[in-house]
This record gives structure tokens, C-alpha cells and sequence, in this order.
């Protein structure tokens, strides 16, 4: 504390530093003073808390859309179900509106237009997140599910088992293998764009950097540590998402 | 038992099925052969609705199949299916393959499927193997375990869509035992094959298909032995 104060004073004052006193300086006044590296782990749990929302959310309209849109390509010629039909344009149109428009567009109009009043940042940032990431992980699983063989669905529905049944018990288990590479691969791109909620106000990393930032007008601390920390986040994860893999296909290397 | 009448299938205006008609009668053996792309998987796929045909009709049973308000899971249930490519489940053991439908479907509980599962395989030689996984199986056996899959479901009649055309020669004999074996204990039977040796013996009725129409029908010893069109001769000059 008083080594910093010392050198601070020296730089200040415009006197000869070494290398090593400036670093010390800026690291300790980015990092240190004032406790600031709470703000950066608080931020960095919203970071976590908003991928992980995005996330379940994103999942489940994933499935969601991915279900709809395949059952609905999947009909018998001439028995079309128009409720069906009516529910896949709807699916259409929010593919296509949320995959053509950018995500910072999406959140500054989700932010500031229709949820303009809200002052719970976080939750409308997981809300556009997640609404964000369900278009792209429906594209994934309905990929996935176009993978699996055609006589799969065939050999299925032969032996007398309704489309839904074929689905649970033949698809969909043969799909998730097909899908988790891509799907873990969506899950790194929606934890580091989280950085983006930010712009709306989100208390999250990058939000923190910003702040010291601010405060101390030295960027270069603050946000190559960002740049790290978001680094070691999506470290842990790949590998967390390596070892899941090569259990999945332990579990299949049976022959 | 089967009864089509003027079945007609198109996929996007080419007209692979141009009308075709046919009796089949309980306990028969009804044997397709002719070229390919004359329509015979076409035609097969047609009576249990994997491909919806686009004119005619087909009645199993009495029950029209192509009536819309026909519940068509329930007839399929009644019919069993052999693909060329085994379509075995590859994320199940062999029992799971097996027992999945008959539970699903409401048809045996659980002891009762095991039970005949165990059994069906026994009769096909391959008990040893319930516990596997389809990887584990040769072609052939992949092919027989998909047969006793369909038998499972207690099916009236068996439709097999040249089951024995992706094996490896010395794998053919062993299931081909196992559907002489079926048309011998009375099983109804619609074949589209290559095996013209198969035919020849086990047919009751051969039908030679070309262009999307039955060109030829007769027992094996006037198709083989005296074949009237000369489509029929050219065809089984080239492949026997």
C-alpha cells in the first residue's frame, strides 16, 4: 500500500520509473486498490448466472422450435395439421428475425424499448440471450436430428411405434451425440457474449473493467485481465466439455 | 389378405408405379424380381405406407390402409418389416432392439417380450448375443436379429425389401435359412429379392415387376422354366 502510494506519486508526478514500478503501479490501482477485485468476481458471477440462464432458456426454445419445425417437415403428404403449420411459421419468423439481426441490436432494443422501465439489467440480459441462443441451438438440434439415418425413423415407425415414441426412444438419443460438439461450442460463444450486456447496463465483467476503467483512466489493465479471466472461463469449460465427450463415446466404443 | 388394387406412386411427376394389382392369400409366399428401378422396394414400401401412394388402393384385412382415418400405427403393427440395411437401433442392445415396440405398443409387458425375444433368438442362433450392441454383429447376424425384431411383434404377414442385398456373400445363406425357415411355419410373405435360388424354391407365386407394372406372375417353374415375355427371358438370362 504505501510502495504503491509512493510510486504512484512518482509517476504523477512525471519523475523516472522503471518498468517494474509502473506495472506494479497499474496492476495494484486496477486490480488491488480499493478491493477493486471484487467488483471483478461479482461481475464475473453475473457473467456466469447470465450464461447459465441464456443457456436453459436457450435449450429449451432450442427444443422447442427444433421439435416443431422437424415434426413439421416430417408430416404425410395430405395431412397437414394446421396448428402445425400455423406454430412453424411462427418458429420460422423468430429463426429468421433473431439469426438476421445483431446481437447488440437485439439487446439495445430489448434494453431500452420494450423492457425501457425495467432496472433488473441482468434478467432482461438473460432474456435476450437466451432468446438470442434458442434460434442458434434450434438450427443445431433439428441438424441433429436430420443426421440420424432416415431408416432409423423408418425401421421405427414400421414395427408400429407412433411418430413421438420413434422420436424419444430411437432419435433423439441417436441426435444428442451429433449435437453436443455443436452445442458446447454454442455454449462458448453465448459465455463470452454476455460481455455484450454491458451496453444495457448488466453488472457482468466487462461491466467491472468499464467501471475501474473509468475511475482510473488506465485501460490496459483492466481489460487484458477482462481478456484473461474470460480466457480461463472458456479454458475450464472446454475441457469440462472434452471430458463429457470422451465419456459419451467411451460409453459407444463397443465393438 | 392383402388385396391392391390399381396402386399408383409418382415422386415429382416421374411414375414409378403405373398401376399395380395383387392378391395375396394367407400362408402365401409372394416373391418380386425383375430390374432395378422397376419399382419393387417402391411397391413393398407402399403396403405398409412408408411411401404414400399417389393412386389405387390397399386393403389389409378388410381395413383399407390408404383411408386417411385408418390408424395406421395399429395396422403397421400387424405387419413386420426387413430392410436391406437392417436398420437395427445402434444406441440399444440387442433385447432393447427386440422388446422396445412390443412393450411400447401395448402389445406384451415387459416378462412376456423378454421371454419371446429369448426365444426368437434361440431359433435364429443368436441367444448369446442379447446383450450386445448392433456394432458387435456381423451383417448377417444384424439381418437375422432384424427379422426376429419384427417376428416380435407377432406380425401377420412379413415384408422384406431385399433383405440379403447389402451382405457379404458367405452371410446370405444363413439368413435366407432363417426366412425359409418363416415361410415354412405358414407366415404370410411379400420378398422383393435378388436370391433367384430363394425364389425358385421357397415362392408360392413369383411376380416379375418392370416399368412399374406386373409384367409376369406364375409359379416359379413357369417363371424360371418357361417365362412367356421377352422381358422376363432377357432379364433372367442376364441374372441367372
Amino acid at each position: 500500500m504505501e510502495q504503491y502510494a509512493a510510486w504512484k506519486a512518482l509517476i504523477v508526478a512525471g519523475e523516472e520509473t522503471s518498468v517494474w514500478q509502473k506495472a506494479y503501479v497499474f496492476f495494484y490501482q486496477a486490480f488491488i486498490e480499493n478491493d477493486r477485485w471484487q467488483q471483478y468476481l461479482n461481475g464475473v458471477g453475473t457473467t456466469l448466472l447470465v450464461t447459465l440462464l441464456a443457456l436453459l432458456l436457450g435449450v429449451v426454445l432450442g427444443v422447442l422450435v427444433a421439435v416443431v419445425r422437424t415434426a413439421h417437415d416430417q408430416q404425410r403428404p395430405g395431412k397437414h395439421n394446421p396448428v402445425l403449420g400455423f406454430l412453424n411459421a411462427i418458429m420460422r419468423v423468430y429463426v429468421t428475425v433473431i439469426r438476421g439481426t445483431p446481437m447488440m441490436v437485439q439487446l439495445m432494443i430489448m434494453g431500452f424499448v420494450i423492457f425501457a422501465s425495467s432496472r433488473d439489467f441482468v434478467t432482461v440480459g438473460a432474456l435476450t440471450l437466451g432468446i438470442n441462443s434458442g434460434a442458434y441451438t434450434a438450427e443445431i438440434i433439428r441438424g441433429g436430428l436430420m443426421s440420424v439415418d432416415i431408416g432409423q425413423m423408418e425401421a421405427g415407425r414400421s414395427l408400429g411405434l407412433n411418430y413421438a415414441d420413434t422420436m424419444r426412444f430411437i432419435i433423439i438419443p441417436q441426435a444428442i451425440k451429433a449435437i453436443l460438439p455443436s452445442l458446447g461450442n454454442e455454449f462458448i460463444v453465448l459465455l463470452k457474449d454476455t460481455s455484450l450486456i454491458s451496453v444495457i447496463g448488466g453488472k457482468e465483467l466487462l461491466y467491472a473493467a468499464r467501471g475501474v476503467v473509468s475511475r482510473t483512466y488506465e485501460p490496459m489493465y483492466p481489460y487484458v485481465g477482462t481478456a484473461v479471466i474470460y480466457l480461463a472461463l472458456v479454458m475450464v469449460f472446454t475441457w469440462l466439455l472434452g471430458i463429457f465427450e470422451r465419456r459419451l463415446r467411451a460409453s459407444d466404443r463397443r465393438s | 389378405m392383402i388385396v391392391v388394387h390399381d396402386l399408383k406412386k409418382s415422386f415429382e411427376g416421374l411414375e414409378v408405379l403405373k398401376g399395380v394389382d395383387l392378391e395375396v392369400q394367407k400362408g402365401e409366399c409372394v416373391v418380386f424380381i425383375g430390374p432395378s428401378g422397376s419399382g419393387k422396394s417402391t411397391f413393398l414400401r407402399c403396403l405398409n405406407l412408408l411411401e404414400i401412394p399417389t393412386g389405387g388402393q390397399i386393403i389389409f384385412d378388410g381395413v383399407s390402409m390408404t383411408d386417411p382415418k385408418t390408424d395406421i400405427d395399429r395396422m403397421r403393427q400387424r405387419m413386420g418389416m426387413v430392410f436391406q440395411h437392417f436398420n437395427l437401433f445402434p444406441n440399444m442392445t440387442i433385447l432393447q432392439n427386440l422388446t422396445l415396440a412390443p412393450i411400447r405398443t401395448g402389445h406384451l409387458n415387459r416378462a412376456q417380450a423378454e421371454e419371446k425375444a429369448r426365444e426368437l433368438l434361440h431359433r435364429v442362433g443368436l441367444e448369446d448375443k442379447i446383450s450386445s450392441y448392433p456394432a458387435q454383429l456381423s451383417g448377417g447376424q444384424k439381418q437375422r436379429v432384424a427379422i426376429v425384431r419384427a417376428l416380435c411383434m407377432d406380425p401377420e404377414v412379413m415384408l422384406f425389401d431385399e433383405p440379403t442385398s447389402a451382405l457379404d456373400p458367405e452371410m446370405v445363406g444363413e439368413v435366407l435359412d432363417v426366412m425359409r425357415e418363416l415361410a415354412k411355419s405358414g407366415m404370410t410373405m411379400v420378398c422383393v429379392t435378388h436370391e433367384m435360388g430363394f425364389a425358385r424354391e421357397v415362392a408360392d407365386r413369383v411376380l416379375f415387376l418392370d416399368d412399374g407394372r406386373i409384367l409376369e406372375q406364375g409359379t416359379p417353374e413357369q417363371i424360371f422354366g418357361h417365362p412367356r415375355e421377352a422381358r422376363t427371358q432377357d432379364f433372367l438370362r442376364k441374372v441367372l
